[in-house]
């Protein structure tokens, strides 16, 4: 390359004045757009390039027969397994969609009984509406919502849903509820419960006081340590044992006393986890105003707390949802339930319902979970930005 | 204008004094908590006796009456009783859980570092098992492995079949079983001093270096003494192992090893599912060590292998390995899932048929929610231990 | 012309760092344009400028923290390129001192200082922890060893950082920001430590908004703007007779 006298004076070092601007120059093509990335990151040494040729072998091997399944060669209508078997025109069958298409009212209702359906319509309807309204952090009058949600949404989806003779309603009994409908409500109450359990366990575990503590401890500590399906288990087989005959609960209430307990109990290790995080000089702030111990903690505390473990809640609610799928040992027909049965029904018997079925409901649980762990990424970046300075 | 005159402590209603209130709110809980558990064992009473129910924990000795498909020690319908039983499901839930661990594992840290790949195609490959795992339930995951994967394989009949004696079909994998005959001690004895001298070689390679500062293959030799002298014990003694063949016959396979279908199942859903939990850790656990760590390494001279082993792993390992032992809990509970697929676990097998025959609720759930908390505590205790013995020293 | 290159640049062992036309890309972005360089040995040069002008990334290429894709850098008589080799080679004769000192909190301060001698130079322990010694007690802490960098305030861990680049016998020292993360009571301590390196003859290369430090230590003031080197003097004329507009510009925001 031709040195400059420019050049020689700064090996030189004397004193040196650049007299032109160097303007900016294009990156070389082989470092920059596709072919840079390329190089950067997929064939980027030898180790690299074996993984990226293996993996775009592997995804040729996996992916044509995943959509061959799911669309090509999948069943769309038919009324019964006729439709989705092989035969001589058609010798290869994908997924069986008109399975799903015609059991499909069974998926998202149950048993319940074909004429009342509008009610858990309007259930779902009601449902959907308090959920926007509380996730839309714009929204007015939020606090209006959270009563809406956890006070009158509650109290109208219970007279709704079981019926009540006194307003023409007529009774639904819990065992014909099933689907959809049983998964919605489960996790619901779980999530309406368990978060204000939750919160007084986490406080009581903090507390001063070692009876309150102990028993918090206790709830906590023995809850988390044991599989839900062994609580499911004492909410289902020993909770009529402990009551007197005259109360024995019904099967969809011990389903969801045991995942309120269940979830209850890690919602207070969020919480407490956010609780401790809150720097001591609020809780000192406010005892030096003179707020009482509930008023701190409604008005100060929790709020901060609550706020910075949202990811977290919402991580516990997605996992509660998924856990819904569990209530079955208590002979609660719950989505996955109601698709297990339907799969083994021999009006559908063909090779491929039972992979439908189960493509399906994974679907559904999918789209619900990611769309909650979305949110709280959401949040959490929204969070963090009013953080930053 | 009066100057302020010597009192106590201003009088107070005793119902407002902080000290007062909070026993008294004490011993109400305790009241109602007492009175609650008061009233619920007498419920129970009342309705077992009324139902004919036994109680106590007599039915241990009784003899079972059932059989299960997998045990790892003796047991026999006839002879077993319900106590054996327990045993039996525990053995099997801490061997799938043990295998789960270990497995689960590998996978975690192979996803969890490729998501951290520079490799694009290779980073959303593993972002994309971990979001599909992640957001779908472990029981559906599950049955679809078991129903639409192992309950799909041929039949008997049309099993597949590997060199002639290894079979796959929807009863099971069935593969040679080895007996090992009279110079196996060999073997072992071989393998175990393999392992102390590796130990060893490591104590006098460190030694070395701290003299002399040459450094050693350590791995490379450890790895040739426990693997190596046990293969060479082995033709030593003349191999003595004989492989039991499985023979197939019209309507079963005889001999040879049995691995259910149920298990593999189990083991495959568990794996997969703590394994996507575990890469999040993994991931986690390695973005918390700054890259100024890896860059004051280098600038040092150090390379790529000997940062990570020194710098990087050791404070990623701390912030990893408290979930990491959270996530080997959880696998261990959702191991109690066995009783949708049909594996004879401690949950199936014990609140499963032995709560259905004896009708003893009570002892039975309580029994098996006692062992699994003792697992969650012993594991806990041990990580909070560890975690005091490691931590960081600040000011 | 190669031929008059060589003519030109003085015999390798001479010079300790030499840039020559060396361009820099992140992506599309020109961040260094056509940097010449020529550091000899025993010099110390400091190297100002605003944010985002380019110096730290400038000091990171000289021992392969960073890549360069145009033109060359040669380290010692040791052309840095993509040889591994080659940068194991150059960065165990170059020290760095980070602006966030990047102490490895899991080890002792001694432990920290002998890390690299011994798996590096395969140094016995005994020898590594004299020479570790001997520089701990250069920089002032000896008393330190035992303990662990989070319990040290900001300026001793910047002390130690220094120590634990020097354990390593480098010839050349790249200095990023060394005191922009202390508190200004511990900017001293640090800068007096740098002196002193300084005076036992350490070929230094100081990205810094110290003036103060420029003017004492300095041979060269290099000021560096929007990824070229725009005005380069001894300290005197640098502040006395700046003479590119720029140059004027900063000094008068920095200078006041």
């Amino acid at each position: 390359m031709a040195v400059t006298t420019q050049d020689s004076k700064i090996m030189r070092h004397e004193g040196y004045v650049r007299g032109t601007q160097v303007d900016a120059l294009p990156a070389p093509v082989a470092l920059t757009g596709v072919i840079g990335w390329m190089r950067a990151s997929l064939f980027a040494g030898p180790l690299n390039t074996i993984l990226t040729i293996l993996t775009i072998l592997l995804l040729i091997w996996i992916v044509p027969p995943i959509l061959d399944f799911l669309f090509i060669h999948a069943v769309w209508s038919g009324a019964d397994r006729e439709a989705c078997l092989p035969t001589a025109e058609h010798p290869e069958v994908g997924a069986c969609w008109a399975f799903v298409r015609d059991r499909f009212s069974y998926f998202i209702y149950g048993s319940y009984p074909i004429p009342e359906r509008w009610r858990v319509d309007i259930f779902f309807a009601m449902l959907a509406i308090g959920i926007f309204w509380l996730l839309w952090l714009e929204a007015p009058r939020r606090d209006l919502g959270a009563l809406y949600f956890f006070v009158v949404v509650p109290i109208v989806a219970y007279i709704l849903l079981t019926g009540s003779p006194l307003i023409g309603l007529r009774n639904v009994d819990t065992s014909l509820w099933g689907g959809v409908l049983v998964t919605i409500v489960v996790s619901w109450v779980g999530i309406v419960f368990s978060l204000p359990i939750g919160i007084l366990l986490a406080l009581g575990r903090r507390s001063n006081m070692p009876a309150v503590k102990l028993f918090s401890v206790i709830f906590i500590e023995f809850v988390r340590g044991v599989p839900l399906i062994t609580v499911l288990f004492m909410a289902s087989v020993m909770l009529p044992l402990f009551v007197p005959d005259a109360y024995s609960p019904d099967k969809l209430l011990r389903a969801l006393i045991g995942i309120a307990m269940f979830a209850s109990a890690y919602m207070a290790e969020v919480v407490r986890a956010g609780l401790q995080a809150i720097p001591k000089g609020q809780y000192e702030g406010a005892m030096a105003v003179g707020l009482g111990y509930w008023q701190m903690m409604y008005l100060i505390i929790l709020p901060q707390a609550l706020k910075i473990t949202i990811p977290n809640i919402v991580n516990t609610y997605i996992g509660l949802f998924k856990d819904t799928t569990l209530v079955v040992i208590v002979g609660i027909f719950d989505f996955l339930r109601t698709v297990e049965v339907s799969r083994i029904d021999p009006k559908w018997a063909a090779p491929t319902t039972s992979a439908t079925g189960y493509v399906f409901a994974a679907i559904f649980y999918f789209i619900f979970c990611y769309a909650m762990s979305r949110y709280a990424k959401n949040v959490e970046a929204r969070l963090g930005k009013a953080d930053r300075r | 204008m009066s100057i302020a005159q010597e009192s106590g402590p201003p009088k107070v209603a005793l119902i407002y004094d902080p000290k007062i209130r909070s026993i008294a709110y004490q011993v109400i809980l305790c009241a109602i908590i007492l009175f609650l558990a008061w009233s619920a064992v007498r419920n129970a009473a009342d309705n077992l006796a009324r139902a004919k129910i036994a109680s106590g924990f007599g039915f241990w000795n009784q003899t079972a009456g059932f059989d299960i498909s997998q045990t790892l020690i003796e047991y026999s319908a006839q002879g077993g009783t319900y106590g054996r039983a327990f045993w039996v499901g525990l053995l099997n839930t801490l061997l799938v859980a043990a295998i789960g661990i270990v497995l689960a594992t590998i996978v975690g840290f192979l996803v969890g570092i490729a998501r951290l790949s520079r490799n694009w195609l290779i980073g959303r490959l593993a972002s994309g098992y971990v979001e599909l795992i992640r957001n779908v339930p472990l029981l559906l995951q599950l049955l679809f492995w078991y129903n639409a994967v192992l309950k799909a394989l041929p039949d008997l009949r049309d099993s597949w079949s590997v060199f002639g004696n290894v079979y796959l079909n929807n009863r099971g994998f069935f593969a040679p079983y080895p007996i090992f005959g009279e110079g196996i001690g060999l073997v072992v004895g071989a393998f175990v001093v393999g392992v102390v001298g590796a130990i060893a070689f490591r104590i006098w390679a460190r030694k070395r270096q701290e003299r002399t500062g040459q450094q050693a293959p350590i791995g490379l030799v450890a790895l040739g003494l426990i693997v190596g002298l046990p293969i060479l014990a082995f033709f030593v003694a003349g191999m003595p192992a004989t492989l039991e063949y499985p023979e197939k016959g019209r309507f079963n396979i005889r001999g040879g090893m049995e691995i259910l279908p149920e298990f593999v199942a189990l083991l495959i859903g568990l794996v997969l599912y703590t394994g996507a939990f575990i890469a999040e850790v993994v991931r986690a656990g390695i973005m918390a060590v700054s890259k100024g760590q890896t860059e004051a390494a280098g600038a040092l001279g150090l390379r790529t292998g000997q940062t990570l082993k020194l710098v990087v792993i050791p404070q990623a390992m701390r912030v990893i390995i408290p979930p990491l032992t959270n996530q080997y809990l959880n696998l261990t509970k959702n191991s109690s899932l066995a009783v949708f697929v049909g594996y004879p676990d401690l949950v199936q097998i014990f609140t499963g048929t032995v709560l259905n025959q004896t009708g003893q609720a009570v002892e039975v759930v309580m029994i098996t929610m006692a062992v699994y908390l003792t697992i969650s505590l012993v594991t806990s205790m041990a990580m909070n231990w560890y975690n005091a013995r490691i931590a960081l020293v600040e000011r | 012309m190669s031929q008059a290159a060589e003519a030109v640049s003085a015999p390798p062992s001479a010079l300790a760092v030499e840039i020559i036309g060396m361009h820099k890309w992140y992506g599309e972005f020109h961040v260094l344009r056509d940097i010449n360089l020529a550091v000899e040995r025993r010099e110390r040069i400091v190297i100002c400028g605003p944010s985002g002008s380019g110096k730290s990334t400038m000091i990171r290429c000289i021992n392969r923290l960073e890549e360069h894709q145009q033109g060359r850098i040669v380290v010692d008589g040791t052309e840095l390129t993509g040889d591994l080799k080659k940068i194991d080679e150059v960065r165990r004769e170059v020290g760095m001192v980070f602006q966030h000192f990047n102490l490895f909190p899991h080890l002792t301060i001694m432990e920290n200082c002998t890390l690299a001698p011994i798996w590096v130079r395969k140094m016995p322990k005994k020898e590594a922890e004299d020479v570790a010694m001997h520089f701990l007690t250069k920089v002032k802490i000896p008393e330190q060893a035992h303990k662990y960098p989070g319990q040290l305030s900001g300026g001793q861990q910047q002390r130690v950082a220094i120590a634990r680049a020097l354990c390593m016998r480098p010839k050349i020292m790249l200095f990023d920001e060394p005191t922009s993360a202390l508190d200004p009571e511990m900017v001293k301590e640090v800068l007096d430590t740098m002196v002193q390196l300084a005076d036992d003859g350490m070929t230094m290369l100081v990205v810094t908004h110290e003036m103060g430090f420029a003017r004492q230590v300095a041979n060269r003031v290099i000021f560096m703007d929007a990824g070229q080197i725009v005005e380069m003097n001894e300290p005197n004329e640098f502040f006395l007779h700046p003479k590119h507009e720029r140059t004027k510009l900063f000094l008068s925001q920095i200078l006041h």
